[in-house]
């Protein structure tokens, strides 16, 4: 088992320099002037100006060389430097990604959390109202578009009862505690500061269900149409057989057999949550990646997309990683070498 | 005489179609067990052999129309409250399936799934000490290492062995009736011999009741004291194992016992013509006679009845073997003679 982590580890630089590279080309290959971010526009006429920017950044080198000199950086660590924001893209991102694992984390624990028990509800009481509710609830979820579903629940419980507060992490001014993980809840937690732990939960709240809503639908319906199928099988029988009743063949049977097709789905929809959370994050002005990636695909920012993009990437490979050692937990038939 | 264990009379299966048509795949049937006995049944896939007794454990889907009566010990199983028949499943009535690996949960190991299985009819016993008690109905079943088997999963048995773990649940809150759906079917020749072994040592040590269900009748034919054979959802000969197999009344039964490979060789192996029907085509009448080298004129209209012939009891028009009884048409016998 170790020695497979260990191996699946040691792959996943080289599945990032081949990332790397994809992206770098793709992005080289958009139609679009990267200078437009980098040069006043009232300056661009100036070609001494726009030659001497273009020499600031390497703009002005062949295409290979660009390629060895950012795969080369990239072997060091070095993400380059944002065009726009003018600050190391590795800066940028170690302080943006906290927030969104922060937000992303919350809604995977509240999509699973709605989603088991819908789906749950939905096996158990299959064919009734209780089915039809929680079904419809789930897809509600999934087919509302965030920036749709998020602005209005914001309008509800923000602006019309002020039930949570408004947008961000916390409110303006408030001195963010002391950075231990990145996550404001966690770090005032570890700071001692209570008052300040619930601010940032009330913040962290509303777009965190919203988030979450969005994948409860996907996740009901993994669980729902699993734990039915677990029902019809030989060992549903069985469990009855020995007496057992509906709940328990539902809960001690069905259940972790549908351990294995949640895992993969959450694992999936986490690491695409990690990039994916742009439209939460606007909406509700939360300083995460998902923004940061919009503003540097809108601005032709190569080193800045070619970061977020080894992110997403991490997410990805890490994700997949993990179920996979989850499946060996959940599944004793699953044996990895 | 002693009350029967089990006691079915007349009992009736249908199964809704998609279409919202009904069909019947249990036509009336009465069967009865005496306790410490083995009743065999035996027929082909989709006789109604099974479901017989799923029926009145209440483990058929929901949608299932069953009417009739099954008496276990007197009381009447069918239309049991739920709560009520939780308390005789698994405790006075233990169960085996076909196949082993599908029947046993996946990721569970198999001691989790016997403890369960005590646990379900005594809460007071400890995990602990039912995990004790799983080993030692393993070792009751000839498993070797109980103590390391108990914390294996399913997959890390043998067929034979999961047969074994699976008759060891079924015996782990000491049942009076222990069901046997085609235990041995999903298994290897040698292993199926030692299967059948193993039943009737414990019917002998543990003088519990089986009944054995299953399409094969030379795995009836050791340990059966009874058997019914059944067709096309109707029982068409019963009796007592010896009787039914050396004084065969009914062609179908004989068909099955033509079809019985045999060590010595003698005879070539015979088989019976055609496919049994499905409950939704059954032909009129006789539900055999499509398939029938005796088949007469009354066969395809008139629906024989089960007589009793002394011995055994057959439902034909043209038994194999005449009895005082029987020589009669059976017709006459209805009182209407056509």
């Amino acid at each position: 088992m170790l020695a497979y982590i260990v191996r699946r580890l040691i792959a996943i630089p080289f599945l990032l320099l081949g990332v790397a590279s994809v992206s770098f080309v793709l992005a080289q290959m958009t139609k679009g002037d990267p200078l437009a971010a980098l040069v006043p526009e009232r300056m661009m006429s100036n070609p001494e100006i726009v030659n001497a920017v273009k020499a600031e950044w390497g703009l002005d080198q062949p295409l290979p060389l660009r390629y060895v000199t950012y795969i080369g950086n990239l072997l060091q660590g070095d993400l380059g430097t944002s065009f726009t924001t003018r600050r190391p893209v590795s800066t940028d991102i170690a302080e943006r990604l906290p927030a969104t694992l922060e937000l992303v984390i919350a809604a995977m624990i509240i999509g699973t959390a709605l989603g088991l028990s819908l789906g749950l509800l939905s096996a158990r009481f299959r064919g009734t109202a209780t089915d039809g509710l929680a079904r419809v609830f789930a897809l509600i979820g999934s087919s509302l578009p965030i920036f749709w579903s998020g602005l209005i629940l914001l309008y509800i419980f923000s602006v019309r009862f002020s039930i949570v507060p408004g947008t961000g992490r916390l409110p303006p001014r408030v001195t963010p505690p002391p950075d231990v993980t990145g996550f404001y809840t966690i770090d005032a937690l570890i700071a001692g500061d209570l008052p300040l732990f619930t601010q940032a939960l009330a913040h962290l709240a509303l777009p965190a269900f919203v988030l979450g809503w969005a994948v409860t639908g996907i996740i009901t319906r993994i669980v729902r149409s699993s734990l039915i199928e677990g029902l019809s099988q030989d060992y549903a029988r069985t469990a009855r057989a020995k007496g057992a009743p509906e709940r328990r063949v539902l809960i001690g049977h069905a259940l972790p057999n549908a351990m294995i097709p949640l895992l993969t789905i959450l694992g999936f929809t986490f690491a695409y949550l990690i990039t994916g959370a742009v439209l939460t994050e606007a909406i509700f002005a939360w300083p995460g990646i998902g923004s940061y990636a919009v503003r540097a695909a809108a601005s032709l920012d190569y080193p800045a997309i070619g970061g977020v993009t080894i992110v997403g990437s991490v997410a990805f490979l890490l994700a997949n990683l993990l179920t996979d050692i989850a499946y060996a937990w959940a599944n004793p038939r699953i044996k990895v070498h | 005489m002693t009350a029967p264990l089990l006691d079915i009379r007349d009992l009736r299966i249908s199964f809704q179609a998609r279409d919202g048509q009904w069909a019947e795949a249990l036509c009336g049937i009465d069967l009865s067990l005496e306790p410490g006995k083995v009743l065999g049944i035996v027929g082909e896939s989709g006789s109604g052999k099974s479901i017989a007794m799923m029926a009145f454990l209440q483990l058929l889907p929901r949608g299932t129309r069953v009417e009739g009566s099954a008496k276990f010990r007197g009381e009447e199983l069918i239309g049991m409250a739920p709560a009520r028949i939780r308390k005789i499943r698994g405790k006075a009535i233990g169960c085996i399936f076909q196949d082993p690996l599908s029947a046993f949960n996946p990721v569970k190991t198999l001691g989790q799934q016997v403890v369960e299985a005590i646990r379900l009819h005594d809460r007071t016993i400890s995990k602990r000490d039912a995990l004790k008690e799983a080993e030692r109905l393993f070792e009751l079943v000839a498993i070797p290492q109980p103590a390391r088997r108990v914390r294996q999963y399913p997959h890390e048995f043998s067929g034979g062995m999961r047969q074994r773990a699976m008759i060891a649940m079924a015996l782990a809150n000491k049942p009076d009736l222990l069901i046997a759906d085609e235990p041995t079917t999903a298994l290897d020749v040698t292993v199926q011999a030692q299967i059948l072994d193993l039943l009737g040592e414990l019917r002998e040590e543990l003088g519990i009741g089986m009944v054995l269900i299953t399409h094969d009748l030379g795995v009836v034919a050791g340990i059966a004291d009874e058997i019914a054979v059944m067709y096309g959802g109707s029982v068409v000969e019963r009796g007592a194992t010896e009787p039914v197999f050396y004084e065969t009344a009914h062609p179908y039964t004989a068909g099955l016992i033509g079809a019985v490979p045999t060590l010595d060789g003698t005879g070539a192996l015979r088989q019976i013509e055609g496919t049994p029907p499905s409950i939704f085509s059954r032909p009129p009448g006789c539900a055999f006679h499509p398939r029938c080298g005796r088949a007469g004129a009354p066969c395809p209209v008139d629906t024989p009845r089960l007589l009793d012939r002394g011995g055994t009891a057959c439902a034909c028009h043209f038994p194999l073997t005449e009895t005082a009884e029987a020589v009669r048409p059976a017709r006459v016998l209805d009182g209407d003679p056509a």
